[in-house]
């Protein structure tokens, strides 16, 4: 079982707090693998424009790093800021690690005049075009994220040890939300790419728990035939995808994302306002439905943050805080340890019908129930 | 050496030892009821004087003469038309466990005198192979454990129902739901569906007691258990009824009983589940209907729209078939029509090597409310030998490679799978439901299990029991259509038959699901949960060997 922390604040802070937390939920992960996700970042050694793609990943040779550096200037991007992390690798068992790559890229002048949605859709090829060159050459490059405002670290090891690792300690680097995942090895090999939380296009998602209904759902996802659909060296890449695949693709709100990971059942859609439209949904994305035990925890590009369980509720996860900052963990001891100054009455633990988000203005969580009515009123 | 002209020997000559079933019998216990020979359903036995020489030791020759004691036995008939079929009811009926066929241990001769005049062998069930099949062998090897606890099967909710219709695309669906779309119908139903066995194959009464069951099931205990009526149209009083939505009508290339159900729709309370269109069926692939003349009944002819006593052999394509395309096409257009496109149709092919074909034909039909595959193991009521023994293509691995090619266009939620054919040979039908399940099926029907479990048909593989469904005699009445012999079977004993089956059948997907850590959907195509001990097997599924 793995274990999850997210911290959210209106003032940028230091990853290594959310790392102490990971530490206060030790017993629940083995070291096998940790992930960061930043976004709202600020770097002490550079004014960065949050418009700028960073490119988050290691590079493992330094053959690795020529090819990287070759093929961004060869699709026109600039090097706008190279982030030196303080290695000291004497805290990680891992020795291939040439070059941890946090970089700061101005994008082509060629993209100038796309949209939106190709320029997301660029991004995300670029990243996948770098992950497939690593894997074409013995793993020696690997990407976790390219995208604005994102910086994304993956590590084999203990949390506090990767921060001291990459001088995380230091505060070089801070961010108004950060989410961390300690995994704990089960039926699959240690790997970096399987290594939470996951990302594409902006969304992230870490989970605890296995998935059981992987399968299918890997099987659904990957018939799509979108190019960001792949990977799994996880199951709990799928949580991710499905989000992706609600917001992005058939652009429906937040809220529809747990009508299509845990639908209601066809008697109580029968009570609901929407219920028509909602049985439909569940059954065109039938494929979709989660099987637990699990709690999602993810960001948004417009940080806003969310939890949600599986309808079993076989894991746990709490969110607390006060306005201006919340923590979302897997554990109350959690987010005891990322925010103890708070009222504890007000925490919460989600049941299976909720949502829970943090709005960007975080003055509130807030709890979308299945059972309130469903905010797509042209469609239902 | 007897004179060769005094031993009674035809070419066709057979002795009570070369029969498929041997009838044994106690003279030291037969009270001489005659309940066996009167129950015999082929008069394979007779009540019959005979007579035992009984030579005395006596040494004066004077004294020295032959006496003769009389007796009644029971004895078997050699004729190779009354062959024993080793269905038991003598046994049944004797109170005195006198009597019971033995399956011949070794080779029997009738296989090769079951021609005569000309007429090749035409028999009831399904393909005579004992022993575990290869669904049997499969079993669930992800068992969650740690991380991913175990569910408790008795106490957790459980969501198990699948879906019968053609399910849109999300993106589509949005797309038609925001425009005022048509949105095909779509009915969400007990993945263990009752097959079609047409009123005609089964007896009144069997018929009855299914539907009874299937309407207490749905309406009592809220399991939405649907049954189809194979070809041969639907009793009036059940198309006007309020239970025609438990009912997939199945139209055939016979389109027996259509007259009926097209004349009843502006009377239907409700609409059908769905209409399912038979183009082949794993018994008999490539073969039309056979309703031996001796099961047209007057109340048959009259559903029917025949004369009496006649057979009702259907074809073996749909009239309209000029292209297997055109014929898909337009009959499932003009049956959805005929409902204003509220009601699934589907067609239910044999299982084949062009079964995928025929299934990415229906992909591009937007009509086309799902594919059900019926394999080599599937059951009928009258059929060619050959046909049930040789034709056809296992469901396993069909349905398998059906699946995977849907997944590969990412269509597998939008035209379900149904499979068929074989499941519960052996009598482990939940696990070989879903074991087709996890490899991809939406659904399983069930027909020949039905009749063992519901009304305890007779037939089996081994020593090709029983099967004699083809000529009306079935022995406890479930395939006749003779009153004297179909009311042996109390239509509510069969509905309770029906309502313990299916009940049963629930309670063991839980205990297969719980395990897996499965509980908020089926577990379609999760093939990952699956091992085999067979190499080969293990590969052509896709799915893990385990030993």
């Amino acid at each position: 079982m793995c274990r999850l922390a997210l911290k959210t604040s209106n003032e940028a802070f230091s990853p290594y707090g959310v790392f102490e937390a990971m530490e206060a939920m030790q017993e629940g992960y083995d070291g096998s693998g940790l992930g960061l996700i930043m976004r709202g970042i600020q770097f002490t050694d550079y004014s960065y424009n949050p418009r700028d793609p960073v490119l988050s990943g290691i590079a493992h040779t330094e053959e690795a790093l020529h090819r990287l550096n070759a093929f961004m200037q060869d699709k026109g991007f600039a090097l706008k800021y190279d982030h030196e992390f303080n290695v000291d690798l004497t805290h990680i068992e891992a020795k291939d690690r040439h070059k941890y790559l946090l970089r700061v890229y101005k994008m082509p002048e060629s993209w100038n005049n796309l949209s939106q949605e190709e320029i997301e859709e660029r991004l995300m090829l670029t990243r996948l075009a770098l992950r497939k060159d690593g894997e074409e050459h013995g793993g020696d490059l690997t990407s976790f994220a390219f995208w604005p405002d994102v910086i994304m670290i993956k590590e084999v090891g203990w949390p506090l040890e990767v921060g001291k690792a990459l001088g995380l300690d230091e505060d070089r680097i801070k961010a108004r939300v950060c989410m961390a995942q300690g995994r704990q090895n089960t039926n699959w090999g240690i790997n970096l790419y399987a290594c939470h939380p996951f990302f594409i296009q902006g969304i992230a998602t870490m989970t605890n728990g296995e998935n059981t209904a992987f399968i299918p759902i890997k099987d659904w996802l990957t018939g799509k035939g979108f190019p960001g659909y792949i990977g799994y060296q996880s199951d709990s890449e799928v949580f991710t995808h499905i989000l992706h695949y609600v917001l992005k693709q058939l652009k429906l709100p937040l809220q529809a994302y747990k009508h299509v990971i845990t639908p209601l059942k066809t008697e109580e859609l029968a009570e609901h306002p929407q219920g028509d439209f909602l049985l439909g949904l569940r059954n065109a994305c039938r494929r979709l439905i989660i099987d637990g035990p699990n709690a999602v925890i993810g960001t948004l590009p417009d940080e806003t943050c969310l939890l949600v369980m599986d309808a079993k509720k076989l894991r746990p996860a709490t969110v607390g805080g006060k306005p201006g900052t919340w923590a979302m963990a897997s554990e109350m001891c959690g987010v005891d340890a990322m925010i103890p100054d708070r009222d504890k009455s007000k925490d919460f633990q989600p049941m299976r019908p909720h949502t829970v988000i943090v709005p960007p203005d975080r003055q509130e969580y807030k709890i979308w129930s299945q059972f309130d009515q469903f905010p797509l009123p042209q469609a239902a | 050496m007897v004179p060769i002209r005094s031993v009674p020997s035809t070419p066709s000559s057979l002795a009570a030892n070369d029969f498929p079933w041997i009838i044994e019998h106690r003279e030291d216990r037969c009270t001489l009821c005659g309940r066996c020979t009167a129950v015999c359903p082929v008069n394979a036995i007779k009540l019959s004087y005979m007579r035992q020489r009984m030579p005395k030791l006596v040494l004066n020759a004077a004294e020295r003469k032959t006496s003769y004691r009389t007796f009644v036995g029971i004895r078997q008939k050699t004729d190779v038309s009354k062959r024993c079929v080793g269905c038991g009811m003598c046994a049944m009926v004797c109170p005195n466990q006198a009597i019971k066929p033995v399956p011949n241990p070794t080779r029997d001769r009738v296989r090769f005198q079951n021609t005569q005049k000309g007429e090749a062998w035409k028999r009831g069930g399904r393909r005579n192979e004992p022993g575990a099949n290869l669904l049997d062998k499969i079993i669930f090897t992800r068992i969650s454990m740690l991380t991913d606890p175990a569910l408790d099967a008795g106490r957790h909710e459980f969501f198990m129902n699948t879906l019968l219709g053609r399910v849109l695309s999300p993106e589509e669906y949005l797309k038609r739901k925001i425009n005022g779309g048509w949105i095909p119908p779509v009915r969400e139903i007990f993945p263990f569906i009752i097959g079609s066995m047409s009123f005609g194959a089964l007896s009144p009464n069997m018929w009855l007691g299914l539907l009874q069951g299937v309407a207490y099931l749905n309406e009592v205990h809220k399991i939405p258990v649907v049954m189809a009526t194979g070809e041969g149209g639907c009793p009036p009083w059940v198309l006007k009824s309020k239970f025609l939505k438990y009912m997939i009508l199945q139209i055939a290339s016979g389109y027996f009983g259509w007259d009926e159900i097209i004349r009843a729709i502006p009377e239907m309370k409700c609409d059908p589940a769905a209409i399912e269109i038979k183009y082949g069926q794993g018994a008999k692939p490539g073969d039309g209907g056979l309703l031996m003349w001796f099961k047209v009944s007057k109340l048959i002819a009259r559903l029917r729209g025949v004369p009496e006593g006649v057979d009702l052999p259907s074809p073996p394509v749909h009239q309209t078939l000029y292209s297997i395309e055109e014929s898909v096409m337009k009959m499932i257009q003009s049956l959805s029509m005929a409902w204003d496109f509220r009601v699934p149709v589907y067609p239910k092919i044999s299982g084949s090597n062009s079964a995928k074909a025929v299934l990415n034909n229906l992909v591009r039909n937007p009509y086309a409310a799902g594919l059900l595959i019926d394999g080599v193991d599937g059951g009928t009521g009258a059929a060619y030998n050959v046909s049930m023994d040789f034709m056809g293509h296992p469901i396993a691995s069909n349905l398998r490679e059906c699946y995977l090619d849907l997944c590969a266009q990412g269509k597998q939620n939008e035209i379900p799978l149904f499979a068929a054919g074989g499941v519960g040979k052996n009598g482990n039908v939940t696990q070989n439901g879903m074991a087709l399940i996890m490899l991809g099926a939406s659904g399983v029907h069930l027909g020949k299990y039905i009749m063992q479990a519901a009304a305890g048909c007779l037939g089996a593989e081994d020593h090709n029991r029983c099967n004699i469904c083809n000529i009306g005699l079935c022995p406890k009445g479930i395939t006749s259509q003779n009153p004297k012999i179909y009311r042996r079977l109390d239509p509510d004993k069969v509905a309770e038959r029906v309502v313990d089956t299916f009940l049963a059948i629930r309670t063991e997907m839980k205990k297969i699901m719980a395990p897996l850590g499965r509980s908020q959907s089926l577990p379609i195509g999760m093939s990952d949960a699956l091992g085999i001990a067979d190499k080969a097997a293990a590969e052509r599924l896709q799915i893990k060997y385990v030993c």
